[in-house]
């Protein structure tokens, strides 16, 4: 018998009443309840940050957090990060930069690039490799990560 | 996921209680960064997973009262790494933090679960015996007071008795001002496991302090009172002497995956050396 919990989470902006299984983990419940599947399930053990989503403003690996544990607490995930039909600044420029490949890491990044860029107005290379360094991507595109990353316009960050 | 019920006490009593009746079948969740883990791989199998972070007294945090900087146990990494008192008192304490996982670990994982825990690769494990820390746990029986070293038996046990948990971390401030550094050596940069995490402290009287982790089944704490490591004269091979006795207690795994024993104790000399060095550099830089 699998216990279940009441919760009420703000997923990107809109809030949610859910009921949630005690171990399933907030990324199951993003993608398989909520339909949200930008974050991705890869190394569940908090090494590659596929799964990264923000909770409260701070990005965290959703595969080690239970749903649970959201009650009462907002989550953005990469699809909340484009406002209005517009893309984000960051989003823009991955895209200008080419800084996608197979794009299975992408929605991670991007939510680690975000929060990053919200807390460093001047960022250095040395700065973007230690802020993104909780994030894998197999196809090795870090150079072109680190390069949109440091391309976001500085009133845009 | 293994299954389990989850509890999320909201009074420090009601936490105690829980944990006295489940014994070995609570596990406590604080950040998960490591239950979680343990949970899925079907290395942990509670019946009930205790929630802490709901608890007031153990809320995030990091107040100074009476000579003592407290850390709330639920506290995460990126705000140790970041506090200002922290920085000012206990460098090392911060520079460990800053260097516990990634991003997105520092701001779940707390400095409570990282002790509780007892890994001996636990990167605040140094600085907080280097910097004499107490740790305060809540029991059935009261709160009772012990200090980090007296906390560590091995990988994974700790002297917590059934019923207890920590509720904050507490540094005493020194009347004389401990200079410290923290070091690691890791496989990657950026995030990973330490495969020696180390923690040097000098103050003015020339006491030293070395507290290292990663190469033994706990953290162990070293204090040298003869003036020669801190004496910033003193001959590399004096000091050498004295840094293989504070050494002579590491015994790292055979067995672990992340380094060899010969080459962690070949690095513990290294990074003893490192942080010794910057210890004192920042003593005398007034840091």
């Amino acid at each position: 018998m699998v216990e279940t919990y009441p919760i009420e989470v703000t997923v990107n902006g809109r809030r949610r009443a859910l009921e949630v299984a005690g171990h399933h983990s907030l990324l199951d419940v993003i993608r398989d309840d909520l339909g949200l599947t930008g974050a991705k399930e890869c190394c569940l053990v908090g090494e590659c940050g596929a799964c990264t989503v923000l909770v409260d403003g701070r990005t965290v690996d959703s595969c080690l957090v239970l749903a649970v544990e959201v009650d009462g607490a907002e989550v953005t995930t990469v699809e909340g990060l484009a406002a209005d039909g517009e893309l984000a600044p960051i989003q823009r420029a991955f895209l200008d930069k080419g800084a996608v490949q197979c794009g299975f890491c992408i929605p991670g990044q991007l939510i680690s690039a975000h929060a990053f860029l919200a807390e460093h107005e001047h960022p250095s290379l040395a700065e973007v490799q230690e802020g993104m360094a909780g994030n894998l991507c197999r196809c090795a595109c870090y150079q072109q990560i680190t390069d949109a990353i440091l391309a976001v316009p500085e009133g845009e960050r | 996921m293994h299954t389990f019920a989850y509890a999320r006490p909201t009074s420090l009593a009601e936490a105690v209680a829980l944990l006295e009746a489940h014994g070995p079948d609570a596990r406590v969740l604080a950040g998960g960064t490591d239950l979680i883990v343990r949970l899925r791989d079907g290395s942990a199998t509670p019946a009930v997973v205790i929630d802490v972070k709901r608890i007031a007294e153990l809320r995030p945090g990091i107040r100074e009262t009476d000579g003592w900087v407290a850390i709330g146990a639920t506290t995460v990494m990126t705000d140790v790494a970041a506090d200002p008192l922290v920085r000012r008192h206990f460098p090392a304490l911060a520079e460990a933090a800053a260097v516990v996982g990634s991003v997105q670990i520092r701001n779940r994982a707390t400095i409570a679960g990282n002790i509780c825990n007892a890994s001996p690769a636990a990167d605040t494990a140094p600085p907080l015996l280097v910097h004499g820390a107490v740790v305060v746990a809540e029991g059935p029986g009261g709160t009772r007071r012990l200090s980090v070293d007296e906390l560590f038996v091995r990988s994974g046990v700790t002297t917590l008795a059934r019923g207890e948990l920590v509720t904050a971390i507490e540094l005493p401030i020194p009347a004389q001002r401990i200079a410290s550094a923290h070091v690691r050596r890791t496989r990657r940069r950026g995030h990973d496991l330490a495969s020696v995490t180390l923690t040097c402290g000098v103050d003015a009287a020339g006491v030293t302090r070395i507290a290292y982790g990663s190469v033994g089944p706990r953290a162990a704490l070293v204090t040298d009172e003869t003036g020669v490591l801190a004496d910033p004269a003193a001959t590399d091979e004096a000091k050498a002497a004295i840094l293989e006795a504070v050494f002579a207690g590491a015994s790292p795994s055979p067995r672990s995956m992340r380094a060899g024993p010969e080459y962690r104790l070949a690095m513990l000399r290294v990074l003893g050396r490192r942080a010794l060095a910057a210890a004192i550099e920042r003593l005398a830089a007034g840091e």
